[in-house]
């Protein structure tokens, strides 16, 4: 049995006027950890939605632990666990409070399942008398999950569980993924964070509400078609506007403190062309490099294809 | 597992009791603002008045009533006119307003107390006033209590002096005692249908709600868990407004306080519900609010006839007064405990809060939304 199934999952809003999952079709293994990354209103929210039974979908049918989203809606809630993007515990209640609460309306005690969330908690525990609301941003991720968890959960729902958390604490809470993947937890996470995409088993990429590719994040990276080279000058910010105007370029944006740049033909003497333009700018301290595509790379390079079939068709 | 849903319904509860006790705001209007309406009326009502022109016609002129109309002329309340008048010149003086009071001494008023140990004074109030009226009826009645107990300590004669009171143009006295019920129906209303609306839909803003939905938890424990602590607050506060009501404003429950309890939990579901229909419409709590005040509180002030009498308005305003809950309620109410009347009285009036707490509770289970959307 697969841990969840999506068969072209459709679901609009506003009378179908807007259509935010465009059929959604993956699956997931037991104790796969799973990311579906796309930047916001690519349609994460509503899949999770349809998948934790809070919305109904328009079309197509999916299954979350052997059970249907819309006939068995009162199975699936009894084993799932699920963290919505914004922090949704009672601020005015205490750490211990809101991780009494919710163990005992999923029929549980924190001592019955303590040692699933030991990790996690031993690090909130010095703070138990304090108010939820009174927390860090790490810390609220950390009660929340301990509150998403707390009843063993078969399948966890992670909704973009790092967004407004610092670096620190985002990795902190990929290692707890880890750890919970071990227990055999099958987890669905979402983010629009491509570095944390890397940490998953699988990633659906989704744009418009359309998944534009499944695969492990090795696999993802080595479907870029073409070469990819890294650039850098003195005067980046006049570099970006020279790689653009260039001829050649197929498209040239800036990832850190280089220029990422794709040529439109990948020829031999392609770079040493571009260096005689760049020289003839200007540009000193040149260095031109070729790297390994990253997820993002290939996130904007397969819906820069995405956008075209667009502007064709229309 | 009947185990597990009643662990899950009294941490919920409790959960409930926590979000009240911690926010002020919320204190303060569950509490404060019954306490300051009672407290506000009860002001209006106990009003100090000095020197009011009252007329006392003493047929008697004996011993007893010249003291006890001395103690009168000494009130600083009463700016006392002696005069013997009959009783249409005692009329026409009330309806022109130049007395608030007549006193009237009977020609054998001493003889009676002494023989028979015990007398009558006829007291004639304009009601019109029905604060003042009151007001006036109990400063005289103890100024006679005084008399009393100062003739026990000196003749050793039980001495009981009854004062006949009449109260003219208004005779049951509208508009005193009865802003406590009416007080009651506000109150109740507020505090049930506004909190309640407005502490589901804070679950929704905070997206507390989302949780809930995806938990084993069933809708109908999440209604009734959010209900249980503004039906439990609600008895309390009315419990206060009663014990006000007799210990502060003097005003007695006459009849039954099991019927009158048994009532308010009939009428406080009927808000609970009311308040859970408005929180399935409303987004922010800000519109909840706006909500239960427009539709609920007007409707409580307006058609009850606690503030305005039903009988004189529009024929439309009549016809929407019949599906106001509060009508019913503060007429069982004003009947119950004004006028000390059990539940036979009240048995329509019964039946037809029952009837749409049922039809209310009907459409709330109904359109429980169980999803998001």
């Amino acid at each position: 049995m697969k841990a969840i199934t999506l068969d072209n999952i459709t679901k609009t809003y506003d009378k179908g006027k807007v259509l935010a999952v465009d059929k959604a079709s993956f699956e997931l293994e037991q104790g796969e950890t799973f990311g579906l990354i796309g930047p916001d209103g690519a349609g994460k929210t509503s899949i999770f939605r349809v998948l934790t039974t809070l919305l109904l979908p328009d079309g197509g049918n999916a299954t979350v632990a052997g059970y249907d989203v819309v006939k068995q809606y009162e199975l699936i809630r009894n084993c799932i666990g699920y963290m919505p993007g914004r922090f949704s515990l009672y601020q005015d209640l205490t750490v211990e409070e809101n991780l009494n609460f919710f163990a005992t309306i999923f029929n549980t005690s924190i001592e019955e399942n303590y040692e699933l969330i030991k990790d996690i908690y031993v690090q909130i525990e010095p703070f138990k008398t304090r108010r939820a609301g009174k927390l860090s941003g790490g810390m609220k991720q950390k009660l929340a999950l301990c509150c998403a968890l707390i009843h063993k959960p078969v399948v966890l729902f992670l909704d973009e569980p790092t967004t407004g958390v610092d670096a620190v604490s985002r990795v902190e809470f990929w290692e707890m993924l880890k750890r919970l993947k071990y227990q055999g937890i099958t987890i669905l996470v979402s983010t629009p964070y491509m570095d944390e995409a890397a940490l998953c088993d699988r990633i659906a990429l989704i744009e418009g509400g359309k998944i534009l590719s499944i695969d492990s994040p090795a696999n993802t990276v080595k479907k870029y078609p073409g070469k990819l080279f890294a650039v850098k000058s003195a005067n980046m910010h006049r570099l970006l506007h020279d790689l653009r105007d260039y001829e050649g370029t197929r498209s040239c944006f800036t990832f850190g403190d280089s220029m990422h740049l794709s040529f439109k033909q990948d020829s031999d003497n392609a770079v040493s062309t571009l260096t005689n333009y760049l020289t003839g700018k200007g540009q000193q301290q040149l260095e031109i490099t070729e790297i390994p595509a990253g997820i993002e790379d290939y996130f904007i390079r397969i819906t820069e294809k995405q956008n075209e079939q667009h502007s064709h068709t229309s | 597992m009947k185990n597990a849903v009643w662990k899950q319904l009294y941490a919920f509860i409790q959960k409930e009791f926590y979000h009240v006790f911690r926010d002020r705001k919320t204190l303060l209007m569950l509490f404060g603002i019954p306490i300051a309406q009672v407290l506000l009326f009860g002001f209006v009502l106990s009003n100090e008045i000095k020197n009011s022109k009252i007329v006392v016609c003493d047929y008697a002129k004996d011993y007893a009533s010249q003291e006890i109309i001395r103690k009168i002329e000494a009130s600083k309340y009463f700016n006392v006119q002696k005069a013997t008048l009959t009783h249409d010149q005692i009329e026409a003086s009330l309806r022109s307003g130049d007395i608030k009071m007549a006193v009237i001494f009977p020609a054998d008023f001493y003889s009676d107390l002494s023989h028979l140990n015990k007398a009558q004074i006829q007291v004639i109030a304009d009601a019109s006033d029905p604060n003042t009226a009151t007001t006036l009826s109990n400063y005289l009645t103890s100024i006679i209590n005084d008399y009393q107990a100062e003739a026990l300590a000196q003749t050793k004669k039980p001495y009981s002096i009854i004062p006949q009171v009449k109260m003219l143009y208004n005779p049951e006295l509208l508009g005193a005692p009865n802003f406590v019920p009416g007080v009651m129906a506000l109150v109740l209303m507020l505090i049930c249908a506004m909190m309640t609306a407005v502490a589901i839909v804070k679950e929704k803003e905070m997206g507390t709600m989302e949780i809930l939905l995806v938990s084993p938890l069933k809708p109908y424990l999440v209604i009734i868990a959010k209900t249980i602590p503004y039906l439990l607050i609600s008895l309390l506060n009315l419990a206060a407004i009663l014990l006000m009501s007799v210990f502060l404003l003097n005003l007695a429950i006459k009849g039954s306080v099991i019927l009158l309890f048994a009532e308010s939990t009939l009428f406080i579901i009927s808000c609970l519900a009311l308040g859970l229909l408005i929180s399935v419409g409303s987004t922010s709590q800000m519109s909840a609010m706006m909500t239960s005040q427009m539709s609920l509180m007007l409707p409580t002030m307006m058609l009850t006839g606690f503030m305005f009498p039903i009988e004189n308005m529009p024929f439309w305003m009549q016809g929407i007064s019949y599906i106001v809950p509060s009508r019913y309620y503060y007429t069982i109410v004003k009947a119950v405990m004004l006028e000390g009347l059990g539940f036979t009285a009240i048995w329509r009036e019964t039946l037809v809060l029952a009837g749409i707490t049922l039809v209310l509770v009907v459409i709330n289970v109904r359109s429980f939304k169980i999803r998001l959307a």
